[in-house]
């Protein structure tokens, strides 16, 4: 809870859409200080590498290359920038290229200020926000145990398995229940709720399956 | 139990070591022998009785039979109700229907069996299914006809009466031939007496039923003038057949040559037919009739069901809406393309396209955002095929969505939908005002009828959780009755 005790997040918008990202800025004014803005990947690396925020705000679909792209770069030289990635489109191979390239979470551009708000500060806090659509990606991706020949043997097998209590998170986050909810369903508390969801997060980046980019490249209707 | 019953072939009898998990299905029998007679209990029903076979057939029953064992193979069969009259499946009084149903044959095997018996019994098994009717109550009743009969002093007399009549008509009978009087008639002395009795006796839907069966010898009294020539015609005919058989059978005598009694059967049996014929088969038709109007009764709750989920609901719609013109002609425009593509194309209500399960619930999605416009925010994970089970389920989740958009005041309605290997679940939560459960009366129909109702004669379950001011949150789970199938489509490479 550093971010809120203290001084409020900096935040570096990315989106190509000016309109949005004037809407953004005047209605998070006062919750995170908006820093600096860019409207494609070569400019945000740019902006990003030269102001170091706690926060990008970044969406999906930038026209010089994906959102993933400006991730992969930043990170090499400040790993310590936390990503939350925007998006319109709510397509899941999107969502997963861009969180599998680093992003700490993903909500959509429908969500309220607050909640935007309140997952920007989270982010910069460390955690992993998933939206329920997220959510319900990641139960769907890690469906199926995986087959032998999708997994390289080099790889820890813990990455590619959900636990049940993890499965269970994602289930309520998937219908729309806050952590504090979660917490109070299952008789845990709110931390460990985000550390099951930190867990999945860096399952969700680290895991080796194939699947995972396949069920990605097959769901591309939604 | 010895352990020497390893061993097949020891000389031990192998039913030792079966008999107690062939008694393990017999445990829970319920202690409660009422009124002996017609009271069985089948505590588990057929495939028990099977497995008791298995066991049954090995040779060791012919050292040590297995009496108990047989008793128990016959105990289990049928429904496991006590035994009782099926007016419902009825030709007479529903007995060999009765007894089908409680033994766990068909039907028609049974009244084969009463009618090869009422041959080789000399007739005696008329006056025993006559009693049966008398003393076996109807379905669903608890007093038997018999019961009522007791009290009926002038149908004893009216029964004591008739008996006495045919006593002297047989007695002069028997003149011309004894040994058919003999042989077949006195019995039917005892069956006059119960069909006097169960004539007057019987419940009022039984009369109807029967007043049909007699209906053709109605029409042949003195009100039946306006009857066609082809009609009469056919009963002088009759009468002729009948007439001529029987003089023929009472001055047969058993030392004749066997022919003779036979071509007397053949006219009796030409002439019932030609007397009755007509009759029967309209009797058959009305019985075909009358099962088709009970399947309809049930396909109705079934529609009353739909219509309350699109038409009343919309109505209720409509009335609130009242004040704004153009939307309730969208509604009701939107409702009346519903209705004719459920009832000239076939589909189901509201499924429009969808052939899986998450193509449903997006549907749903859809239409309920467009109508009641309410946010839904929905999370599909998994998907496959659609069939009559999980339709249910999509129809009782649009309920439950529709309900948390009409009722809870909550800005936006989650819809969660989980396809797994075993089983589909689907969870539709609201943060709005919620609800007591408890206090829902029984007759709002939402709840009681399209979620509960549908789920359950589907095999699902439903858990409703709800508290004041909390939100509600309903869980439709529908277990999966076919293997998992392939995934639909680009829909689910997730699974194999």
């Amino acid at each position: 809870m550093s971010a809120t005790a203290g001084a409020p997040p900096r935040v570096v918008l990315v989106d190509d859409h000016g309109l949005f990202r004037s809407g953004v800025r005047a209605e998070l004014g006062r919750q995170v200080e908006v820093v600096g803005e860019a409207d494609d990947v070569a400019p945000a690396i740019e902006v990003i590498g030269r102001l170091v925020p706690d926060v990008v705000l970044l969406d999906v679909h930038l026209p010089g290359g994906g959102g993933q792209a400006v991730i992969a770069a930043v990170k090499r030289d400040h790993p310590e920038v936390r990503f939350l990635a925007l998006s319109a489109s709510d397509a899941p191979e999107d969502v997963i290229a861009v969180i599998r390239a680093g992003a700490r979470g993903y909500v959509t551009k429908t969500i309220s200020t607050a909640d935007l708000a309140d997952a920007i500060r989270r982010v910069a806090d460390g955690d992993a926000v998933f939206s329920h659509r997220l959510a319900g990606f990641v139960l769907d991706a890690f469906a199926a145990a995986p087959s032998p020949e999708d997994v390289k043997p080099s790889f820890d097998p813990e990455l590619d398995q959900l636990t049940s209590r993890e499965r269970e998170v994602l289930r309520l986050i998937a219908q729309g229940y806050t952590y504090k909810e979660i917490a109070r369903e299952l008789f845990i508390s709110v931390k460990t709720v985000e550390s099951h969801v930190s867990s999945v997060l860096r399952k969700l980046q680290l895991s080796s399956r194939h699947q995972l980019t396949r069920w990605a490249a097959e769901r591309r209707l939604t | 139990m010895p352990s020497a019953g390893q061993g097949a072939g020891q000389g031990k009898p192998r039913w030792q070591l079966q008999g107690p998990a062939g008694n393990d299905g017999y445990v829970q029998e319920p202690s409660e022998p009422t009124w002996p007679p017609f009271r069985f209990h089948g505590g588990a029903g057929r495939r028990d009785w099977r497995a008791d076979r298995d066991w049954q057939t090995r040779p060791d029953w012919q050292t040590r039979p297995d009496w108990p064992g047989r008793t128990r193979r016959w105990r289990h069969r049928g429904n496991g109700e006590p035994l009782r009259r099926d007016p419902e499946d009825r030709l007479a009084g529903g007995v060999a229907a009765g007894i089908a149903a409680w033994r766990g044959f068909s039907p028609t095997t049974v009244r084969i069996a009463f009618v090869v018996a009422a041959l080789i019994s000399q007739g005696w098994v008329v006056p025993i299914y006559l009693g049966g009717w008398l003393l076996i109550p109807a379905k669903d009743t608890e007093a038997s006809i018999g019961s009522r009969a007791r009290h009926d002093s002038r149908g004893i007399a009216l029964a004591v009466g008739l008996a006495s009549l045919l006593c002297v008509v047989l007695g002069l009978a028997s003149v011309l031939n004894p040994w058919l009087i003999n042989t077949y008639g006195w019995q039917q002395v005892i069956s006059v007496a119960f069909l006097a009795l169960v004539w007057r006796n019987a419940p009022d839907s039984e009369q109807a039923a029967m007043r049909r069966l007699v209906e053709p010898l109605e029409s042949l009294g003195p009100g039946g003038t306006r009857a066609s020539r082809g009609t009469v015609i056919r009963l002088s005919g009759a009468l002729v057949l009948l007439g001529a058989g029987v003089i023929w059978l009472l001055t047969s005598h058993e030392s004749i040559a066997l022919l003779r009694p036979l071509a007397g059967l053949i006219l009796v049996a030409a002439g019932i037919v030609l007397l009755l014929g007509p009759w029967w088969l309209r009797i058959a038709r009305d019985l075909v009739l009358e099962r088709q109007a009970r399947a309809r009764a049930e396909e109705r709750a079934d529609i009353s069901a739909r219509v309350h989920d699109s038409v009343l609901q919309t109505l209720a719609l409509i009335q609130r809406r009242a004040g704004d013109p153009q939307q309730v002609v969208q509604l009701a425009r939107a409702q009346e393309r519903e209705l004719r593509s459920w009832l000239f194309e076939g589909r189901t209500l509201g499924d429009g396209d969808a052939t899986t399960f998450a193509e449903g619930i997006r549907q749903i999605q859809r239409d309920v955002e467009a109508r009641h416009g309410v946010p839904v925010e929905i999370v599909t994970v998994g998907d496959c095929p659609l069939d009559n089970d999980l339709n249910a389920l999509l129809a009782a989740a649009r309920e439950a969505t529709v309900n948390a958009a009409k009722w809870s005041g909550a800005s936006v309605i989650s819809l969660f939908a989980e396809v797994e290997p075993e089983q589909v679940e689907a969870a539709v939560r609201d943060r709005g005002k919620g609800f007591d459960p408890d206090a829902v009366p029984g007759d709002r129909k939402g709840l009681a009828e399209s979620i509960h109702g549908r789920m359950t004669r589907h095999g699902g379950s439903v858990a409703v959780h709800s508290a004041l001011g909390e939100g509600t949150k309903v869980t439709l789970t529908m277990p999966r009755t076919a293997a998992p199938a392939a995934p639909a489509g680009a829909a689910g490479g997730n699974r194999r």
